[in-house]
């Protein structure tokens, strides 16, 4: 194989399991078809229409205030969602108790409810006649067709990741290393914040990232508990949707285009604070 | 097991073939067409279609499938401009047509006039739904802004019906201020600032105000309304008629484009050439529509309708003028929405 030796350029085989050239040629062209043509048929959409006329529908005071609502009822989900799916995932792993397969079953729901099925069912128990709206109500808290509406629909469907990416890797730290910090005289709440969240990080990380992606696209469930006013509790996925009611197409891109871009940075972002604290903590593996 | 699967999933397969097939048109001797609706209209296509099948029967002998796509109007001319093949859209607005025509060119521009009284078979206007007894003493649209009133309706941008709500709003400030526009803007102002909630679409608004118990009064189509004292029970709601509303055209066309490429033009002009004869005219009454033609329904139907001053979409320049006017980005609808207002 004199050709393959003579080029700088070849892939260093990365396995001793032969098939990578065929692999790699598949990801990449399902990757394409999948992905990266309906997101550049986006991009390319909008960049007919110029960068300030853009950058003007992108600004534009409503447009900027439901990427706000979208992006920050997302983000607040998706803090909620870290710290209860760690929890869940913790008694899931940890715990041995009747009922624990249909719970760790039930944890996957919302991966397959309809968010539209989702969103009625909860804008029925939020809005004021419902079983805690009406609970609520007396308190002067609302949750339905305000802001913390669509939070909660977020924390719904968001719930799974958390619990999904963090299960296994909690799975393979050793009880031995608690037993270990307690020995040395750690308490329990230096063995937990030491020890153990560390190492979940990564893996936290992740779960934290795909349910905050998750939530900033959401739209089915959102829409029935929002309240949809706008300022308000309008979404960056309605205020597409609107544009294209009013056959605004480059509007509804350009929108469009800037989430995928937001989204995007913030993704990098958080798989580089994973892939830092992955060495960091990690023992190498 | 596993050949059970996979037996099921060719039967899906070839199901979803035959629906496509059918939507094209291949199959000759059975014809299929689609009607592209909006949301309200289900119950009464459902008994139309069933009612025109019957009769290109005994007329033809040929049998023919009449499917229907109902949603959000404006969702729905979408869908035909993304190349749906509707043969024949019942739609909530003329806006929603002109669309079509104007992005596909698969509506001559001059649809309105083809059919008699501006291609709308039946027409609807907007009224009040209340809670049994009217505990808020809800009248005509003054009321709708008093204190403590929460007034539900969709979101104009997204639901076609929500427009005929706005304009009727509007008619009736108008003509209480004596044909001030200015006084008019105001009143609708106030008006959306007593509405908690806007649905996308009217169905979600009428879910919103009858399950969630949300808001004092929902602004419907009058047939939406009828429909749902009849499906929900008198004893929780009644109908308020306001003195003024808006007489809603809700208009049907031939998408030329398609049924001369499916073949089916025939057939789907009779379809719509139905909905005017004495057997539509009856069915659009007995689902709460005003017919066109009041003398061709059950009187018994048409009883039901409360007298009530119409104005009509000209009043506004026509859906042409009032489309960009109050509903477009920026426009009427968007200022009121405004921070700081």
């Amino acid at each position: 194989m004199a050709f393959r030796s003579s080029t700088r350029w070849r892939f260093r085989q990365p396995s001793v399991i032969p098939g990578f050239g065929l692999a790699l040629g598949v990801t990449l062209a399902w990757l394409t078809l999948i992905v990266l043509i309906p997101l550049s048929g986006l991009i390319w959409r909008s960049t007919g229409l110029g960068w300030s006329n853009f950058m003007a529908l992108v600004l534009d005071e409503r447009t900027v205030n439901a990427l706000t609502i979208s992006f920050g009822t997302a983000f607040i989900a998706a803090v909620v969602n870290l710290f209860f799916g760690v929890i869940l995932a913790w008694v899931l792993v940890r715990y041995r108790f009747p009922g624990k397969r249909v719970i760790d079953a039930m944890v996957d729901l919302p991966f397959a409810l309809p968010t539209a099925v989702a969103g009625i069912a909860l804008t029925a128990l939020y809005a004021p006649n419902g079983w805690i709206g009406s609970l609520l109500e007396p308190l002067g808290i609302k949750i339905a067709f305000t802001p913390a509406g669509i939070v909660v629909a977020l924390v719904f469907v968001g719930l799974p990741f958390v619990v999904r990416t963090v299960q296994p890797v909690m799975e393979e730290i050793d009880k031995e290393v608690e037993e270990a910090a307690a020995t040395l005289g750690a308490s329990r709440f230096q063995t937990i914040s030491r020890v153990l969240l560390p190492g979940l990080l990564p893996a936290g990380l992740t779960g934290f990232a795909l349910a905050f992606a998750r939530g900033v696209g959401e739209y089915g469930s959102v829409i029935f508990i929002a309240g949809n006013l706008p300022y308000v509790s309008e979404i960056a996925p309605l205020l597409i949707i609107i544009r294209l009611e009013e056959f605004n197409y480059p509007a509804a891109t350009a929108i469009a285009t800037v989430m995928l871009f937001l989204s995007f940075i913030m993704l990098l972002v958080i798989n580089s604070i994973q892939a830092w604290s992955r060495r960091r903590y990690s023992n190498g593996a | 097991m596993r050949s059970n699967r996979l037996a099921g999933m060719m039967k899906l397969a070839l199901v979803v073939g035959s629906l496509q097939l059918g939507s094209i048109g291949v199959a000759a001797a059975d014809t299929t067409i689609l009607n592209v609706s909006y949301d309200p209209t289900r119950e009464l296509y459902k008994d139309f279609n069933a009612a025109f099948a019957e009769k290109w029967k005994a007329d033809t002998g040929e049998t023919v499938t009449i499917q229907t796509s109902h949603g959000g109007s404006g969702k729905q001319a979408r869908s035909v401009i993304d190349g749906l093949e509707a043969d024949v859209v019942t739609l909530a607005l003329e806006a929603d047509i002109d669309a079509i025509a104007q992005a596909t060119g698969k509506i001559p521009a001059d649809w309105k006039t083809r059919l008699e009284n501006n291609s709308a078979p039946y027409t609807s206007t907007i009224v009040f739904l209340v809670r049994k007894g009217n505990p808020k003493g809800v009248k005509d649209w003054g009321d709708l802004t008093k204190e403590g009133i929460q007034v539900i309706t969709p979101n104009p941008k997204t639901s076609g019906g929500a427009r005929w709500n706005f304009l009727a709003a509007w008619a009736w400030a108008r003509a209480a201020n004596n044909g001030d526009d200015g006084k008019a803007q105001e009143y609708v102002t106030q008006l959306f600032k007593h509405v908690p909630v806007l649905d996308t679409g009217a169905r979600g608004a009428t879910t919103t105000f009858v399950q969630r118990g949300l808001g004092d009064v929902l602004l419907a189509w009058e047939n939406e309304a009828y429909l749902s004292l009849e499906e929900l029970g008198p004893d929780n709601f009644e109908i308020v008629t306001p003195s003024t509303s808006i007489k809603a055209e809700p208009p049907v066309a031939l998408v030329d484009g398609n049924v001369d490429a499916k073949g089916t033009r025939k057939v789907a002009e009779a379809y719509l050439n139905y909905l005017y004869s004495d057997a539509g005219q009856k069915l659009a009454a007995k689902h709460y529509y005003r017919p066109f033609k009041p003398e061709l329904a059950d009187p018994k139907d048409t009883a039901r309708f409360a007298d009530v001053k119409l104005v009509t979409i000209d009043e506004f320049g026509g859906w042409k003028e009032a489309q960009p006017k109050f509903f477009a980005d920026g426009g009427i609808f968007d200022q009121i929405y405004k921070p700081g207002q």
